[in-house]
């Protein structure tokens, strides 16, 4: 019977292990949010970390909605202290989070993305407005009549006769990314705005609105690549007709590789991102919990850290990796806010 | 063969369909044969490709330089204490080191080149040189830092002219480089840091180690709990149960669990461990005990399954000369079965290593720099060090995530060949 007991024992320390664990006192930071502001995020957290006595913060990947339910999950050290967005907070996230008794938000601009369509380079680069992208890549196009036809064009020549007799060929990200959400409403939408009468329909029908702009066609021509941008980069790489869907820094570390498409005549550089005059950019944000802020050492800091001029300024190591930083006054606006963590009303 | 097909043995009136039987045979035999192929240069393909892009990341790229470490430039005097070492501002001097090879003016903008060539891994391999050898503190020292992940790839890739045309180094950095070269102050060397740093969002100073720790500590945790749980489980199930409706369906049971989506177990850890019992997000400790969930069915079965293979006369002469069931099954029968219940353990730990799916709803598929001390501090795993690796926009992590997976692979045959010596180990 003997042997029998050692097994039982073993059972026995494992449960009770699980049990007396049920206490622990957290003391790094928990980020969670958005994969668009995770490589920003860690770079900062991994300085961070190195350079202060402070555990490096751990950073979640988990998509800007995902990151939201579990920042909106309650307050204590079982919930993240940081949820990083690509868009702002949405007020049904908000309320979420007031339910759960998480009141106090701070709100955190960090800089800039922008989203390119980008071809291989040594091939002639597109010249696109976001009336060229739409009438390309959405699921129904208008007819000239004032209704809409399923989209039929086969080239961009079909779309716009200045542009080459090549076969409409983009591969992108799939619905549930937040680039496709942004690429939607930023160069879709914008090139649906271009025809009239479907934006007469806007202030009539928000729902219709937004199934006309930002459906996109489901025959072939838009390829879902995976949420990879990588993968997208040396897809194109290997096959020159193809244009690609991805995030600015990833063009910024492939420029031998890749070119970007100029949209409504901007390049997609990092000055005219910044300033705003290429179409397709979106804002990013992290939201801090003000009642972790004294709880969790090192959130204050590491907040402090990213809204430095080290980091997230212009020439600061953020910059490097392909953020594009706010203007001057729109920074010292922000880092006054942030500074004294005043929260959103 | 080829005798019994020599008309004289047996005539095709006498065994119809012989020569038929025969075609079928031989078809049978090149069909297999082929799908053996097929798969085999499928692995080969897959190696091929990994190991040509992972062998990159066990060499670095290091430059040469002089570095200032007099009292007089950095600012101390004699003697330095502790303090004053873990002070002194590695950047600036790394920076001005490479200022004095490079000699022609050059504006703001183009000296931040300059410094990029030298990385952010020169300045902590500066930092830990001069900890260890203080005796360097006074002197100018010359000395090799590891290089910038872009001059590593142009470095590893100048074999080909076309990685010359793309690179990511500047015309400028370039000449540079061809400077340095002829100065012969770059080598390749074995890159250490992969092994013995852990996650950074910095490509030459990131490596596998943290990843490999939380790994070991959550295939520990699963061995325990699965090993124990598991087999006990088996032992019952096959030794004492009676054999009625119940044991059917826990059967039943047992068996569909083994086909449950690997996704499907992190949902139950995270309602379960995190929620209920509260424990913490991304530690070791729980990806262990979720990875055990997953590799329990498993475990089960192959153990039930050695069990039975055992032959009854053993169990009937351990009663015949007086032994309780106890006995006859823990002094006899198990030990018998122990080859085959060991195989699938080892088999069962092997697919939990290379698991993703089930430790993202926990938090393990998260940044985490620091090497996990203690079993509930927040870890990542080899495999979740592959999926953040190949997702960063960094070039450098390519043959980074290539190399994470050639390191996961050597695990993963070092479990097999365990398996494979346990088993004739027992079966003497």
């Amino acid at each position: 019977m003997k042997r029998t007991n050692i097994p039982a024992l073993m059972i026995a320390s494992a449960l009770s292990m699980s049990v007396t664990s049920v206490v622990f006192a957290r003391d790094e930071v928990r980020v969670v949010g958005s994969s668009t502001v995770y490589p920003f995020s860690t770079v900062v957290a991994e300085r961070f970390g190195r350079s202060t006595n402070f555990k490096t913060p751990v950073v979640e990947s988990t998509g800007t909605g995902g990151g939201f339910k579990l920042f909106c999950s309650g307050v204590g050290e079982g919930t993240p202290d940081v949820a990083n967005a690509s868009r702002a907070i949405k007020s049904s996230e908000v309320e979420l989070c007031a339910k759960n008794g998480v009141a106090d938000i701070v709100e955190v601009k960090v800089g800039y993305d922008g989203i390119v369509l980008a071809n291989a380079s040594g091939v002639a680069k597109y010249n696109l407005t976001t009336r060229d992208i739409f009438l390309a890549l959405a699921k129904d196009v208008p007819d000239g009549n004032g209704a809409l036809k399923p989209n039929d064009a086969k080239t961009w020549k079909d779309v716009n006769p200045a542009l080459p007799d090549a076969k409409i060929e983009v591969l992108g990200p799939p619905p549930t990314s937040g680039t496709r959400d942004a690429f939607a409403e930023l160069a879709m939408e914008s090139g649906c705005k271009a025809f009239d009468w479907i934006k007469a329909v806007k202030d009539q029908d928000k729902k219709r609105f937004q199934a006309i702009c930002h459906s996109v066609r489901e025959d072939g021509a838009y390829i879902e690549a995976g949420e990879n941008d990588n993968l997208i980069v040396q897809k194109l790489d290997a096959n020159k007709n193809a244009l690609g869907i991805f995030g600015y820094s990833f063009l910024d570390q492939n420029m031998d590789k890749v070119q970007a498409s100029t949209i409504n005549g901007s390049e997609a550089t990092f000055e005219n991102i910044a300033d705003g005059s290429y179409a397709v950019s979106r804002p990013l944000y992290f939201y801090v919990k003000k009642a972790h802020l004294d709880a969790i050492p090192g959130l204050r800091e590491f907040v402090l850290e990213f809204v430095s001029d080290d980091a997230s300024a212009e020439e600061g190591y953020l910059e490097e990796r392909g953020l594009i930083p706010m203007s001057g006054d729109e920074r010292d606006a922000l880092v006054d806010q942030v500074v004294n963590f005043k929260s959103m009303s | 063969m080829t005798e019994r097909k020599s008309p004289g043995s047996l005539s095709s009136s006498a065994m119809p369909g012989v020569v038929e039987r025969h075609r079928g045979e031989e078809r049978f035999k090149f069909l297999g044969l082929a799908a053996i192929l097929v798969s085999l240069s499928f692995l080969a393909f897959f190696l091929v490709s990994i190991i040509g892009t992972g062998y990159g990341a066990f060499l670095q790229t290091a430059l040469k330089v002089e570095v200032d470490l007099t009292y007089d430039s950095l600012g101390l005097v004699e003697p330095a204490t502790e303090e004053d070492i873990a002070n002194i501002r590695y950047r600036s001097i790394v920076r001005s080191a490479m200022r004095d090879i490079i000699t022609e003016d050059v504006g703001r903008r183009e000296a931040r080149t300059l410094y990029g060539m030298l990385g952010a891994a020169a300045e902590f391999d500066l930092r830990d040189i001069v900890v260890e050898q203080p005796q360097l503190i006074g002197t100018v020292a010359s000395l090799w830092l590891t290089s910038s992940d872009d001059v590593d790839l142009y470095n590893k890739g100048d074999a080909s002219e076309a990685s010359q045309l793309q690179t990511r180094l500047s015309e400028k950095q370039q000449e540079w480089y061809a400077t340095l070269e002829a100065q012969g102050r770059i080598k390749t060397r074995f890159n250490w840091t992969f092994l013995t740093s852990s996650d950074s969002r910095d490509p030459e100073v990131a490596g596998v180690y943290g990843a490999m720790i939380g790994s070991f500590f959550a295939l520990g945790v699963c061995l325990l709990l699965s090993c124990v749980v598991g087999v006990l489980a088996a032992v019952y199930l096959e030794e004492f149960a009676a054999r009625n409706r119940w044991t059917q369906f826990l059967e039943i049971n047992i068996n569909n669990l083994a086909a449950v989506p690997s996704i499907t177990f992190g949902l139950l850890g995270l309602a379960i461990f995190l929620g209920f019992f509260g424990l913490p997000r991304s530690a070791s400790l729980v990806g262990g005990m979720v990875l055990a969930l997953m590799t329990l069915p498993t475990v089960i079965i192959s153990s039930r399954v050695a069990l039975q293979a055992v032959a009854p006369s053993i169990r009937e002469a351990a009663f015949g000369i007086g032994a309780s069931r106890v006995q006859a099954v823990f002094h006899h029968v198990v030990p018998l079965a122990m080859p085959g219940i060991l195989t699938g353990v080892i088999l069962g730990m092997a697919r939990a290593l290379g698991e993703t799916a089930p430790l993202l709803m926990i938090g393990m598929i998260a940044f985490i720099a620091d090497p996990p001390s203690t079993l509930t501090q927040p870890a990542s795993a080899l495999p979740v060090q592959v999926y953040l690796w190949a997702d960063s926009p960094e070039r450098g992590f390519a043959e980074k995530t290539a190399g994470a997976i050639l390191v996961l692979l050597v695990f993963l045959l070092l479990m097999n060949l365990m398996a494979v010596i346990l088993r004739r180990k027992f079966e003497k």
